[in-house]
């Protein structure tokens, strides 16, 4: 508990969290770039914790089964808030149109139908799986990308990571140096912790519920934004966090590989369609990643950003018009170092017969192969150390090539 | 024995800081006899008692801040006296080369500072100036001001808060501790009163309370009124007898201050029977009681002395009781008596039920603890046993809210972690607005579940249990927390929110924040 309350009290000059040694040794690691093409390869992961509704995200329009499917949440490339059609099957949720863009530039592509090996429906297993790099939950304490860390040659070009927000995420835990930054306010508590919370105390406490609700209106009365249903601040800490991220990471001697969290993707109720909650985190994703490209600089024409998600959610929405946990969801890729304009799936279908225990998206191609993929074009980490060390026993997912330019 | 874990919910929230983590067994070990393990902790008396290497006397204390006084006094007049000199500013020699790499791009420190230094800019109302607007004398300033070493008052305040947190954490119920808290917060005084108060504020405890919370409340009475620390904050070393040598030579008199709240806040209560004429007397009964200053003229410079010389000589009528002029006997003996008297009885006993049971107190058993305390003649320890053998205490709903520190304890026991820094707990407390060992007045901190569950509060307990959340929770499973915390006596609806967690972070912030950790 210790840090996390001093955290909130940080000066701006203390914000930097970053460990005095470990920062200070940075300065003296030898250039990066590579010798042959003159490139400096940049790595963003992005974790989206709450399992993403792929379908919801990347549309499969052409589908005949989707629209049923996901009801009134469906997206369409018509109407008030049309999707963006990426080909002539699949279409962006219109709440993204940076990463649109990125698309049509070619440096931003679509993984569908994805999935880690992980086939139950934890959220926490579910993350462990995502950020251990193992086949099950619960196996290690460090995660794949610092055994890729790990795995580079020391000192010729990636030595240590970036670790974005309070904690190191799990998959960037281990024995390879990290450097660790946070913004210096942090994040209040999420909206979506904040619903939970009030909804407990309405079965269990009601002068809780009453006490914390009366609290949280206040707030938002103080911050200017109470005739918004959703305070704005989410989407403006995602842009924070990653422009900061980002131009850590622009510095010469910075580092070249970062992994950060966004919360809140888990949608049971009321997901929205084009508009509505998905719909405002989508956004601040969007913005995330229009914050590493400006921040990044120059350097975004060697960057790879990675966004994953522990799992998909149900095809068809539920009851309260949001869709429960899944399996199959997408991956996307966005940077200037990567081979875009494509939606890469081996689309199983929507048919009841062809999802996953008739629910779920079933998922045709294997997550870890395409972080392999990235990762080798990336830094050149051969087949063998990815299949055993960075995601042990993993040689049937071979390493899907041709994502970075 | 059977397991009880309701039993055991009670025992250790109701009565203690709550369930540790990790591999301490107190949930187990206080379902199998709920009452026994909250009861054990009386058994050693001694176990009250809190020594940790560099934990001083009042004295010695007392003559560190009159060193530590004398230091910056000197200091500012070597100062004023130095005529200010600047260095000529030096410039380092210019290096082409690395100048113009770090044109074009910018150095990792550089820009991690630059960033520091916009969001600071962007949200100057950050909660980061808060603690200090609270507490003038901010109880963390490394926090505040990291490049200032910390003076030899800030030192001892965090070590004396370290000590009685480490203690919190590793106490296998936490009641006696719940009761040091109590007759601390109960007897209490304000570090914000000056450099003294915060210097004196731990060792105050320590020695007028700690001694005493399974003893008579007579000696604690006595031992808190005689003490430096509440001298002080009562401003009791500045009242002088009207007609003492000093009152008379300096042309001033009476402070009524202590001797008020020694009637109306420590013993007999608002209403207790006593008039302004027993103030008055009280207070004239009580001058002289002071500290030895500086120049050890009374005494051991920071040790409590008797000055006749400001006592206001003579007998004086009190509660309807003559009390001979016997110096400082003469308000001992006041003292007594007034802790015996019937209205006391009824005031703690009531002010004890409403801490630990309800914030309206069931009156059969304010009804019982006033009688024994009437009957023991204040015997703490049988107040304190006869509480726990009630069943009032055992079947009243827990209604009650945890205070901020109670709070911060318990999801520090439930995380199984024993700080090392005190500087985030007090920071939390500043925050949370209970902080530690400065209540705005010489009532203390409320106890009512109104006081602490203020729309406010609970909005920045969420804020900071979400960020223990962010923190601490990637590495824990928010599950097992659970049944550390409540175990089968958890609610299904705690039970199936913290299943469905988002995350292992939201997860661990519902937990903290679940009825289960909040009410007691």
């Amino acid at each position: 508990m210790i840090d996390c309350v001093e955290n909130r009290l940080l000066t701006s000059r203390r914000g930097l969290l970053l460990g005095g040694a470990s920062f200070a040794a940075w300065a003296y690691l030898p250039k990066f770039a590579r010798a042959a093409d003159g490139r400096d390869p940049r790595l963003v992961v992005v974790i989206l914790r709450g399992a993403l509704d792929g379908l919801a995200t990347v549309a499969p329009i052409g589908d005949p089964d989707y629209a049923g499917l996901h009801g009134s949440i469906a997206l369409a490339v018509d109407g008030a808030h049309p999707a963006t059609k990426l080909d002539s099957f699949f279409a962006l949720h219109p709440a993204m149109p940076e990463f649109a863009r990125m698309y049509r530039a070619q440096h931003a592509a679509v993984i569908h139908a994805v999935a880690t090996s992980y086939r139950d429906r934890s959220h926490f297993d579910g993350q462990d799986v995502l950020e251990s790099g193992y086949a099950g939950p619960g196996r290690v304490q460090s995660g794949w990308l610092n055994r890729a860390l790990e795995a580079l040659p020391r000192g010729e070009r990636v030595s240590s990571g970036l670790a974005v927000g309070p904690t190191t995420p799990l998959v960037l835990r281990g024995n390879a140096p990290t450097v660790g930054w946070a913004p210096v306010a942090l994040p209040q508590a999420g909206d979506d912790t904040a619903m939970r919370l009030v909804d407990l105390y309405r079965h269990r406490d009601p002068a809780l519920a009453s006490a914390l609700s009366q609290g949280l209106q206040l707030e938002k009365a103080a911050s200017g934004d109470d005739m918004k249903p959703k305070p704005g601040n989410a989407v403006a800490q995602m842009r924070q966090v990653a422009g900061g991220a980002a131009k850590l990471m622009a510095a010469d001697d910075g580092p070249r590989i970062a992994a950060l969290a966004f919360d809140g993707w888990d949608t049971h109720a009321n997901e929205g369609g084009p508009v509505g909650r998905l719909a405002f985190l989508l956004g601040g994703l969007d913005g995330a990643l229009v914050e590493f490209e400006n921040g990044l600089g120059e350097r975004w024409r060697d960057t790879v950003v990675v966004v994953a998600t522990e799992f998909g959610r149900t095809a068809r929405i539920n009851g309260t018009d949001g869709t429960d946990h899944g399996t199959g969801t997408i991956a996307l890729l966005a940077g200037g170092a990567v081979k875009g304009g494509r939606v890469i799936s081996d689309w199983p279908g929507l048919k009841p017969a062809n999802l996953y225990e008739a629910r779920d998206l079933k998922p045709t191609t294997d997550l870890r192969s395409v972080i392999k993929g990235v990762l080798q074009s990336q830094f050149g980490l051969s087949d063998q150390v990815l299949a055993q060390r960075v995601f042990p026993d993993s040689a049937n997912a071979r390493p899907m090539k041709g994502l970075v330019v | 024995m059977a397991r009880d874990s309701q039993g055991a919910l009670v025992a250790l929230n109701r009565f203690g800081f709550g369930g540790r983590g990790g591999a301490s067994g107190d949930l187990i070990n206080a379902a199998s006899d709920p009452r026994g393990f909250v009861k054990a902790e009386l058994a050693r008396p001694y176990g009250v008692l809190l020594e940790a290497p560099g934990l001083q006397s009042t004295p010695q204390l007392g003559q560190a801040v009159f060193a530590y006084q004398d230091q910056v006094k000197q200091a500012r007049e070597a100062a004023k006296a130095a005529a200010p000199i600047e260095a000529p500013p030096v410039h380092a020699p210019t290096d082409q080369k690395a100048d113009s790499r770090l044109r074009r791009n910018l150095s990792l420190n550089t820009v991690a500072t630059e960033i520091a230094g916009q969001m600071a800019e962007a949200k100057p109302a950050d909660s980061a100036t808060k603690p200090d607007a609270m507490q003038p004398t901010a109880a963390a300033p490394a926090a505040a001001k990291p490049s200032q070493p910390l003076n030899v008052i800030q030192k001892t305040f965090r070590a004396e808060a370290l000590a009685r947190l480490q203690r919190a954490m590793m106490v296998d119920c936490g009641f006696t501790e719940r009761l040091v808290a109590f007759w601390s917060n109960h007897f209490c005084i304000s570090a914000t009163k000056g450099e003294l108060a915060r210097m004196w504020a731990g060792a105050f405890e320590r020695e007028a309370i700690r001694p005493h919370v399974l003893g008579r409340f007579a000696d604690m009475l006595k031992a808190v009124e005689q003490h430096p620390a509440m001298l002080f904050f009562l401003d009791n070393q500045q009242s002088l007898g009207p007609d003492s040598r000093a009152g008379q030579n300096r042309k001033r008199g009476l402070n009524e201050n202590l001797a008020r709240e020694i009637m109306e806040l420590h013993t007999l209560g608002v209403g207790g029977g006593y008039t302004q004429g027993d103030v008055t007397s009280l207070a004239r009964i009580i001058t002289g009681w002071t500290f030895a200053g500086r120049k050890g003229q009374l005494g051991a410079p920071g040790s409590f002395a008797f000055n006749a010389n400001a006592h206001q000589p003579g007998p004086q009528v009190l509660l309807g009781k003559t009390y001979e002029a016997t110096g400082l006997a003469q308000g001992e003996a006041a003292l007594a008596d007034i802790a015996r008297h019937p209205s006391t009885a009824n005031f703690i006993a009531t002010k004890f039920v409403r801490h630990f049971v309800a914030d309206d107190p069931p009156p059969a058993l304010v009804a019982r603890l006033r009688d024994v305390f009437v009957r023991t003649d204040g015997d703490l320890k049988a107040l304190a046993i006869a509480l726990v053998d009630s069943n009032e205490a055992w079947q009243a709903p827990l209604t009650k809210m945890r205070s901020p520190y109670d709070f911060l304890v318990a999801s520090g026991r439930l995380l199984a972690r024993v700080p090392e820094d005190p500087g985030p707990y007090l920071n939390g407390l500043n925050l949370l607005g209970q902080p530690l060992w400065a209540p705005a007045g010489p009532n203390g901190f409320p106890d009512t579940a109104a006081a602490w569950a203020a729309p406010e509060g609970m909005k920045l307990r969420l804020d900071i249990a979400s960020q223990m959340g962010a923190r601490l929770g990637p590495n824990i499973d928010p599950l097992d927390l659970l049944e550390f915390a409540a175990g089968e006596a958890a609610s299904v609806e705690t039970r199936r929110t913290i299943e469905r967690a988002e995350s292992r972070q939201q997860a661990l912030a519902l937990l903290l924040m679940s009825p289960e950790l909040q009410r007691r």
